[in-house]
């Protein structure tokens, strides 16, 4: 059901062979191949072979060997963006997927109102990487915003969080942790596939409804659980909007939200820096990609699979 | 509560059910309303609950209903009143906003539409066509191929984005629309093909088989059987590359530079830069209307939404 399980699946499925087949693929992959040589593959390798010159995109680029990367690490403003990225990530996505299961599970199993309360819980994930949702937030976590007049109705005295450097980060992860909804449908669908005759049987047994949830749901939700987890993290590493607009395209209060891609943007294209931006980028792929792998390897440990 | 109504549990249990929960002296004697009572907690518990989602669900919306509500005040009002029920209704901020930037915002919109009918046109066809060939074809290097577009999927745009700049540079091609539909009408957006894949390879071959005795090709097949009968796949990715384009900033923020190219998300980003915190009731106006044609998608388009993150987990 998933690209993830397709990728573990595709080892297994071997389709017999037909002949004649190979000039209609060729025709009906035409478009594909031509986009991935010209749009994908081609300017991977180039952003490799760039990340390794010294190019500001008017003079031709100059080989150079590792000093990109051996830059980014004497950079305080990369370190920086790095930790700033890792706390954003390994904070708002847990609370966010939490969030998620916390919500499925409570609107499982045709209660009344679940299609309303599914829309309802679900239309910020679509509205919110968008600017006009970025432009809210800052006005949402101003000085004179919302949430401090709201405060200021039980008396409390709130700050400017998004012009406050120990505060700004969160108005981005509190963003993040609203958009729940489209990791709440995942878990939706996930709940509707465990057969009902599983908890029949548990309450025959006399098994609690906390046992049921332990023994029951939350092994077989692992897989979407793990599933949910590796989406939500790649997203997340790649925010750009809501930092862009937040903090008005520069990543301040003192650098508070400067996220990887906001500070490569800056790199590439403000300070046109071309060859250091291709190396960053490599190194969020790195990132990502072995990310991506430590998950499927710890998976595991805690993902069961019941076929 | 029913775990009395059926026969085969209330058989399993030695004693009547326990009443633990209640204070001792309250329990009722005769036991033909033992289950009303049971009722009737079920329904409380029931009414808190509902009450509780309710409540959240207001929380989570009320930033929204309030920018709504806001872009109907005047700017002072905005700073004053965390209410929903703006005293009068001034629609100045929308004429405001609507011409305050150097095209009326009009301008924007017709741009936004551009990108997004080329990209939906572009997805829709370069899409169904590679993933007919992966769900219906047979050809040397195809699970080769099929990871390769699966990996895809993963891939940063940021890997890319330094020579993808290069390369539509040197077409000249910035500052025109052609960076933001040219690639969607050679596949890039793969997740799509995974997404029809998928809905291609529940289609029953006995339909394809037939075809072919009748004498059809592959592209007749595609197009009079396939495509037909994948109505919800091509709706699903109508819909998600309509908000997925329309909400675009990253790229259209690097390919898009001169004003009269700006698309919706660029030309809300410069108001804010232009008019700092002076005229946030203007700017709440713009971005509500740029965010109306994200509602309205949703509103009509919801099943396949929510049919397509469940199927294939996405945003």
């Amino acid at each position: 059901m998933s690209v993830i399980q397709e990728i573990s699946r595709s080892k297994r499925t071997v389709s017999p062979r037909r002949k004649g087949d190979g000039r209609w693929a060729l025709f009906f992959l035409a478009p594909w191949f031509v986009g991935l040589a010209l749009i994908t593959a081609g300017p991977m390798g180039a952003s490799l072979y760039l990340s390794f010159t010294d190019y500001d995109l008017l003079s031709a680029p100059e080989w150079i060997g590792f000093e990109n990367y051996s830059r980014m690490f004497d950079d305080p403003r990369f370190v920086n963006s790095l930790q700033v990225t890792f706390t954003y990530v390994f904070v708002s996505v847990p609370l966010q997927l939490a969030a998620a299961l916390g919500l499925a599970l409570l609107l499982d199993k045709g209660m009344r109102g679940l299609a309303l309360y599914r829309s309802v819980y679900y239309l910020p994930s679509l509205l919110g990487g968008s600017v006009a949702i970025a432009i809210l937030w800052r006005q949402i976590f101003g000085a004179d915003g919302l949430v401090n007049q709201v405060l200021a109705i039980f008396g409390v005295q709130g700050q400017g969080w998004v012009s406050h450097p120990d505060y700004a980060l969160g108005t981005l992860m509190a963003l993040n942790v609203w958009t729940f909804g489209a990791p709440m449908v995942i878990f939706l669908a996930g709940l509707r596939q465990i057969p009902q005759m599983y908890y029949e049987a548990a309450s025959i047994d006399g098994a609690s409804k906390f046992r049921q949830f332990r023994a029951i749901t939350l092994p077989l939700l692992t897989p979407i659980i793990f599933f949910n987890l590796v989406l939500q993290l790649i997203e997340a590493f790649q925010s750009f909007t809501r930092a862009f607009v937040v903090s008005g395209g520069n990543g301040g209060p003192s650098d508070s939200t400067l996220l990887y891609t906001l500070y490569l943007y800056l790199k590439g294209f403000g300070s046109l820096d071309m060859g250091y931006a291709s190396a960053m980028a490599w190194f969020l792929l790195l990132i990502i990609g072995g990310m991506t792998v430590v998950n499927f390897l710890a998976s595991k440990y805690w993902v069961f699979y019941d076929d | 509560m029913t775990d009395a109504s059926t026969p085969t549990k209330t058989a399993t249990a030695v004693l009547p059910p326990s009443d633990g929960d209640r204070p001792p002296g309250t329990e009722d004697r005769r036991p033909a309303t033992r289950p009303r009572g049971r009722q009737v907690r079920a329904k409380v518990g029931s009414v808190l609950k509902h009450a509780g989602l309710i409540a959240f669900g207001f929380v989570m919306l009320y930033p929204l209903l309030w920018m709504v509500a806001s872009s109907f005040k005047p700017n002072a009002l905005i700073f004053r009143e965390p209410g929903l029920i703006p005293t009068d209704i001034d629609l100045s901020n929308y004429t405001d906003g609507w011409n305050a930037l150097l095209h009326p915002f009009s301008h924007y919109l017709i741009n936004s539409a551009i990108v997004v009918l080329g990209s939906l046109l572009g997805n829709l066809l370069s899409c169904s066509l590679a993933a007919y060939a992966f769900a219906r074809l047979e050809f040397r290097g195809k699970r080769l191929w099929f990871a390769v577009m699966l990996m895809s999927i993963m891939l940063p745009i940021h890997v890319v984005i330094v020579p993808q700049y290069v390369l539509f540079s040197q077409l000249e091609w910035i500052n025109t629309f052609l960076p933001l539909i040219v690639p969607k009408l050679l596949a890039t957006d793969a997740f799509f093909i995974f997404l029809m894949v998928q809905f291609f390879r529940g289609i029953p071959r006995e339909l394809d088989e037939a075809a072919t005795i009748d004498g059809a090709n592959h592209l007749r097949i595609y197009l009079q059987i396939m495509l037909p009968l994948s109505l919800p796949a091509l709706a699903t990715t109508a819909i998600f590359t309509f908000i997925w384009t329309w909400n675009d900033f990253f790229s259209q923020l690097i390919f898009l530079t001169r004003p009269e190219m700006y698309t919706v998300p660029i030309a809300l980003r410069t108001f804010v830069d232009s008019t700092g915190e002076s005229s946030w009731g203007s700017l709440f106006a713009m971005s509500i209307v740029s965010l109306i044609p994200v509602f309205i998608a949703f509103l009509f388009g919801q099943k396949y939404l929510v049919k397509g993150i469940a199927t294939t987990g996405i945003k």
